[in-house]
């Protein structure tokens, strides 16, 4: 646990821009003191030996479910596309999406 | 307040026809007329719906265990009337193709649904101060809040608006809020209620749950909800008990666990502690042993929730992308990524942005062992920890919240920790996935009394053992019998 993780300013952009959030100056140095004080808080979790305990994911034994491989009834397309912002006949419509910055890439 | 508000007097009121089911849904529809634009529970209400299905009810069309009961559920639970909104902007006007299996579940039964409950956004807070669309009222004193996350349920019930509702617990929303707001509120354990069509927020720890007024009421609104859902898998297959069949019967030498490491909680109120404490007075009067048990790594139980539940959030809200549903933004954008990042900086609130940002950072490459790989053991020690801690005792019992209902903006500032450690008592129910209910243990003194929760929390699967035992402690005391002036 690294315990004296100060989180950066350009650390806190970094982070918007891996989270999509297009932040404003304001919010970056905001989040960026409430960051720290929470990253600190959870460090204290470092105190801890954990040598040979093994991760727990979920609390209770949870398994693959399967299923038949039938065609079962799903949504219209008339519902899938309910809610989108912008349509275009059966298609949802988005901005041009090759050729953007290097974040659009992979 | 309503002529009947328990479920099972209203039950028994529309059977024996001391009311008709449109009677009692149009009190009900007075009551929020009347009263909520003080207390705001409500994101969404659909009046003729509810006086059709009740009309339904009153000609013999719709029957069952609830049949004219009106209810209210939780704002992230999906229903195809209505909008669905998360009290988030981005969802705002977002209209489910499906309904949630437990609103298909409740409806089935012949629960009239009124409306749609106010929380924090997408479930992210302990106060209701979170919601896009304004805070909720606790309606004890409408100047404090009704706790988070489920914040509208709980008030929507102690304003006399339904006769039970329905919430959802990650971290402690259904049980805060009810004892906040002086009821009885449950999270099943994890995988006994459905999640399908709940919004998620934190996949491993979500569980929706009932409230009531009594323990029988919240008894009945589990068993209707309880059960195996092919469309959830995480929802586990085993039968469901009759949680009513022996409810009023005490659980014989029942051994309650008092956790050493809570007795030296910081923050405490003083009050809180002597109501818990009467309490625990009274279950050694009914019968019961207390028996010290041990929790040592309860004290981390936050920091890893604040870890496993936003990594978890942050993956399950990158669906929010201004393109298929949600919330997009009205500029100018010169690119696909210019377009969600917009989207979503315009339709999440802070609360919510903060901990996409944790998650995101605790993921994020050369990290991920430090934050995510530690909490996932830590979690491994909690369970290990209420394992043997269950080896000495039925049940443990501690406060549901260290503090009763706190005014609207006091921890709401600049610091989201003092919010966080409200939830010292609860998360930890949810990191170990077993059951925890709260119910109401006393009043604090002064102009307004505020009520105080008592938290019960057992085994896995343990939801029969937890109902009878605050069954026990209802059947012996008149707290469940107060209600709020509005």
């Amino acid at each position: 646990m690294p315990q004296e993780q100060k989180i950066s300013l350009e650390q806190v952009r970094h982070v918007a821009r891996l989270s999509r959030l297009a932040i404003t100056e304001q919010q970056a140095q905001k989040y960026a003191v409430q960051l720290e004080s929470i990253l600190e808080y959870i460090a204290k979790m470092g105190q801890v030996d954990m040598a040979g305990v093994e991760p727990m994911a979920h609390a209770l034994p949870i398994h693959n479910v399967l299923r038949e491989d039938l065609v079962e009834p799903s949504l219209s397309r008339e519902q899938v596309l309910q809610n989108a912002p912008q349509t275009d006949g059966p298609f949802f419509k988005v901005p041009k999406i090759i050729g953007g910055d290097e974040d659009s890439a992979g | 307040m309503l002529p009947f508000d328990t479920i099972q007097a209203a039950r028994h009121a529309i059977r024996s026809r001391q009311i008709s089911a449109r009677q009692l849904v149009d009190h009900a529809l007075q009551r929020i007329e009347a009263h909520d634009r003080r207390v705001r529970a409500f994101n969404s209400v659909h009046t003729d719906r509810a006086r059709e299905r009740a009309d339904a009810v009153d000609a013999g069309l719709i029957q069952g265990p609830l049949a004219g009961i009106p209810i209210a559920v939780k704002d992230n639970l999906c229903t195809r009337f209505g909008t669905t909104t998360c009290s988030s902007k981005m969802l705002a006007t977002f209209h489910a193709p499906y309904d949630a299996t437990v609103v298909r579940k409740l409806e089935s039964a012949g629960a009239i649904i009124l409306g749609k409950t106010n929380l924090d956004e997408f479930a992210m807070g302990s106060s209701t101060e979170n919601s896009a669309f304004g805070p909720t009222h606790n309606p004890w004193d409408t100047e404090r809040v009704p706790g988070g996350s489920s914040g509208g349920s709980a008030a929507a019930l102690a304003a006399g608006m339904c006769c039970g509702s329905i919430g959802s617990d990650t971290g402690g929303s259904i049980r805060q809020p009810a004892a906040l707001c002086g009821l009885v509120g449950l999270k099943p354990t994890y995988g006994r209620v459905s999640r399908y069509g709940l919004v998620a927020y934190a996949s491993s720890l979500d569980q929706v749950g009932p409230f009531g007024w009594t323990v029988a009421d919240t008894a009945l609104l589990l068993q209707t909800m309880a059960g195996h859902d092919p469309r959830d898998a995480t929802s586990v297959n085993q039968p469901v008990p009759d949680y009513l069949a022996d409810l009023d019967r005490p659980v014989a030498g029942l051994r309650i666990g008092i956790v050493k490491e809570y007795q030296l909680a910081a923050g405490m109120d003083p009050q809180v502690k002597a109501a818990v404490d009467d309490a625990l007075r009274k279950y050694q009067e009914l019968g019961a042993e207390l028996v010290e048990v041990s929790l040592p790594h309860a004290e981390y139980a936050i920091a890893a929730y604040y870890v496993i539940a936003p990594c978890e959030a942050s993956s399950n809200l990158a669906r929010y992308d201004g393109v298929h549903y949600g919330h997009r933004t009205a500029a100018e954008v010169k690119d696909i990524v210019e377009l969600y990042s917009k989207s979503r900086a315009e339709g999440f609130g802070e609360e919510v942005q903060r901990r996409i940002m944790i998650g995101t950072y605790a993921l994020s490459s050369g990290y991920y062992d430090a934050y995510y790989l530690t909490a996932l053991k830590m979690r491994a020690l909690i369970r290990r920890d209420f394992d043997r801690a269950f080896d000495k005792c039925d049940l443990i019992a501690c406060p549901t919240s260290p503090v009763p209902a706190f005014r609207i903006g006091e921890k709401s500032g600049g610091d989201p920790l003092q919010m966080y450690l409200v939830d010292v008592f609860t998360v930890t129910a949810n990191i170990a996935a077993i059951p925890g209910l709260s119910l109401p243990c006393g009043f604090t003194s002064g102009e307004k009394p505020l009520p105080v929760g008592l938290q019960l929390m057992g085994p896995v699967f343990s939801e029969e053992r937890l109902l009878r035992a605050a069954r026990m402690y209802e059947a012996a005391t008149d707290w469940h019998r107060r209600r709020p002036v509005l």
